[in-house]
């Protein structure tokens, strides 16, 4: 069951074409990366799945349904660039926002004081956004978008401007809100927050998909059979008699190069029958930074 | 609908309850009525320095008589200049008036010398002028041997009684009054309180995009929902803002009267100074009577309904075109300006044309103007007390609502492109493309 699914988004502006073709599919209680450069299209798509624009051609469900004017309801976003009402008093805007996305005013005060008191700040009620922190009205900003228990939370660079303790409550939250059935649409440029958290993931730049899949696959699939081998002994000449590419080698770990088709069990196996004792053995798959740095730049070309 | 509600929910509630808000409403009103009274009571003293004047007319054109006035003392003094001038050094008094003879009985024109080194106040010396213009009037009817009374009978007090042909009602000479000064007051009003409004709605969405709210809002709603209860909830503010000022404006009034003893014929008797005193005793309590009168016969279950319609009018094309213009421009207040320049001509206009109307509510220029949206909201209610066609009204009435309609969605367009779009502002020629982009 997806809760999102787009099929071929077209969407032009005057004089480019900011989202090209582009399909994917968000599972229902997964956390999924929209990722890209600047100016790839991340937030014309974003725009087009909170109906706040519309595509040019292509359709869009949300839990099986084209997308409607209720579905915002259904929806939680947090843009990039975010911001409250400066002199309204928290409590009131939080209810506004609230309200706005179809609670009734009961039902949201009853919401929003849970929240806020899971994020002990239930003592800001009266306090002006003007008056908090940027940290602190991060925090309000989160509760406002998720308030009305959306299926779909779409969160674009949550975590800028917080310090690392916010990240990670903000990070826990996420992950709750996961556990919960919610599924969350999380747009970066940060490579290593995309590969703590997301399952699958899809890179466009230019408007276009680059790559889209599993976070894990998508790695397997970038991967360049590099080992490292803790150990002690004599290993390096016996990897170098035996034809093995050395890529470094520090102190007792050897970075390696396995040849093609060699599984990692048969590479073990190998390992092994030589007289060297082995600490720790791992392949070195490829980060999701050097993944994206190495498409982008391609597709640039 | 539930949602544009709750926008207008929002706006109203936080301007209402805002402090600069409740101070505006309520101390306004009593700032008029301080500086009426501050009128008043400048223009009720004159200099505050007693003086004390003599007279030296050798012809006794005067007959030894001046009315004293306020501050001003007259003596006759039959003393040589010289010697009145010693008392002058001697500051005993302040200056000496010099009644040269009268050598034509009929000459037109007269002057006397008025001796000191500071000269007379404006109003002190005008108070002389007239003071000796009657009594050389008195002094030229006696020598060309004129009857005082048959010369009074001369006068006569001509006036116009309108009587109408077709329809049947009461009209009165002072019903043009009425509605001219009723009219203008409309007009003014409505200019200020679209313009004011207009601009309340223009900050309050670029307070949005300022503030980087309004992506978050859009996700919820509709901009057309978002600007429409902007407008709206704005609008209500406005609506309450003159119902509380109708309401305290009497009561501070009659408040004030009480207190500082100002009364209506004080503050009316400013405006007919120049009557002579017997005619405006007269005649003020008969026209302020005659006032109500003509109040009271006018066709108010018309002339409420129609301003309040052409009110919401106007200010709904106005305040949609300053949030379309609030939309499109980004963090300086000053980029505004040049875009709601355009704006404000067509309403200064109108609001010129109603001053001309209140004059010549039958001219041309008033009647068509009268049904041409943007500027009707204003010239139409100055011409109501006065009665025009119905066809005009009509007219009128359903190309503002046309037009006002057409303008919201038209600014509609512009807003939801607008309100997303950071960097420069925009021009008048990119704002015409929006309107065109598709969703």
């Amino acid at each position: 069951m997806n809760v999102l699914s787009l099929q071929n988004v077209v969407k032009a502006y005057a004089n480019h074409i900011a989202v090209n073709d582009v399909s994917f599919d968000v599972k229902a209680g997964s956390i999924f990366g929209l990722l890209g450069p600047n100016g790839a299209g991340k937030t014309s798509l974003i725009r087009i799945i909170t109906t706040i624009t519309a595509a040019d051609t292509g359709k869009v469900f949300l839990n099986g349904h084209p997308l409607n004017h209720l579905h915002p309801n259904e929806i939680g976003y947090m843009p990039e660039e975010r911001g409250l009402y400066k002199k309204m008093k928290v409590g009131e805007q939080l209810l506004y926002l609230a309200q706005l996305k179809g609670l009734s005013n009961r039902e949201a005060k009853i919401k929003l004081k849970t929240w806020l008191e899971k994020f002990d700040i239930l003592s800001w009620w009266d306090k002006k956004i003007g008056d908090l922190s940027k940290g602190m009205s991060q925090k309000v900003q989160f509760i406002a978008t998720i308030v009305h228990d959306p299926s779909l939370i779409i969160l674009d660079e949550p975590f800028s401007g917080l310090d690392p303790i916010n990240a990670n409550l903000i990070k826990d939250e996420i992950y709750q809100l996961k556990e919960k059935g919610a599924s969350i649409l999380f747009s970066t440029h940060r490579m290593e927050q995309v590969e703590e958290i997301c399952e699958d993931i899809v890179l466009i730049n230019k408007g276009k998909i680059l790559l889209y899949g599993g976070v894990n696959a998508i790695k397997n699939d970038f991967k360049e059979h590099k080992f490292s081998v803790k150990y002690s002994g004599d290993l390096s000449s016996q990897l170098n008699s035996a034809g093995y590419d050395i890529i470094s080698a520090m102190g007792n770990e050897i970075i390696f190069k396995a040849q093609n088709g060699q599984s990692s069990n048969d590479l073990l196996k190998g390992l092994i029958s030589h007289n060297v004792n082995i600490i720790s053995f791992n392949e070195i798959l490829p980060s999701l930074n050097e993944i994206f740095i190495t498409k982008v730049a391609s597709s640039n070309e | 609908m539930n949602k544009i509600w709750l926008v207008t929910q929002r706006e109203y509630l936080t301007r209402v309850k805002n402090k600069t808000f409740i101070l505006t409403t309520l101390l306004t009103p009593l700032g008029i009525l301080v500086f009426m009274a501050a009128v008043v009571f400048v223009m009720s003293t004159g200099s505050d320095k007693a003086k004390t004047i003599n007279v030296f007319e050798p012809t006794n054109l005067l007959e030894k008589e001046l009315i004293s006035r306020d501050n001003l003392t007259f003596s006759f003094s039959n003393e040589s200049l010289e010697a009145q001038k010693e008392l002058y050094k001697a500051k005993k008094i302040n200056g000496i008036i010099e009644i040269p003879a009268l050598t034509d009985s009929l000459a037109s024109k007269y002057s006397y010398k008025y001796h000191a080194d500071k000269p007379l106040a404006m109003d002190e010396s005008f108070a002389i002028d007239k003071a000796i213009g009657k009594k050389i009037r008195n002094y030229k009817l006696k020598k060309l041997n004129i009857d005082e009374t048959m010369l009074k009978n001369l006068d006569t007090d001509v006036s116009s009684i309108p009587v109408t042909i077709l329809e049947d009602k009461k009209i009165s000479s002072i019903t043009n009054v009425v509605s001219s000064v009723l009219g203008g007051v409309v007009g003014y009003a409505m200019f200020f309180i679209i313009l004011f409004y207009g601009m309340q709605v223009m900050r309050s969405v670029m307070e949005e995009k300022i503030n980087r709210i309004v992506e978050v809002l859009i996700s919820s709603l509709k901009p057309f929902e978002l600007m429409m209860g902007k407008v709206i909830g704005v609008g209500l503010v406005g609506l309450t803002q003159i119902g509380i000022w109708l309401i305290l404006m009497p009561l501070i009034y009659i408040i004030g009267a009480a207190l500082f003893g100002v009364n209506a014929d004080g503050i009316g008797s400013l405006a007919t100074n120049d009557m002579p005193i017997d005619q405006m005793a007269l005649s003020s309590q008969d026209k302020i009577s005659q006032v109500f009168f003509e109040l009271k016969s006018m066709n108010w279950w018309l002339i409420l309904p129609l301003t309040l319609f052409y009110f919401l009018g106007g200010y709904f094309a106005y305040s949609a075109i300053f949030a379309a213009i609030g939309s499109a421009v980004g963090e300086d207040i000053n980029d505004a300006n040049s875009l709601t320049l355009p704006v404000m001509m067509p309403l200064m206009f109108s609001m010129y044309i109603g001053i001309s109307a209140v004059n010549a509510p039958d001219s041309s220029l008033a009647v068509w103007s009268s049904m041409i949206p943007l500027l009707s909201s204003i010239v139409m209610p100055v011409r109501l007390p006065f009665d025009p066609p119905w066809w005009q009204i009509a007219i009128s009435v359903v190309s503002l609502i046309i037009f006002s309609v057409l303008v919201v969605w038209l600014a509609a367009r512009i807003y939801r492109v607008g309100i997303l779009m950071y960097g420069k502002k925009a021009s008048f020629k990119e704002l015409a493309k929006w309107v065109f982009y598709k969703g």
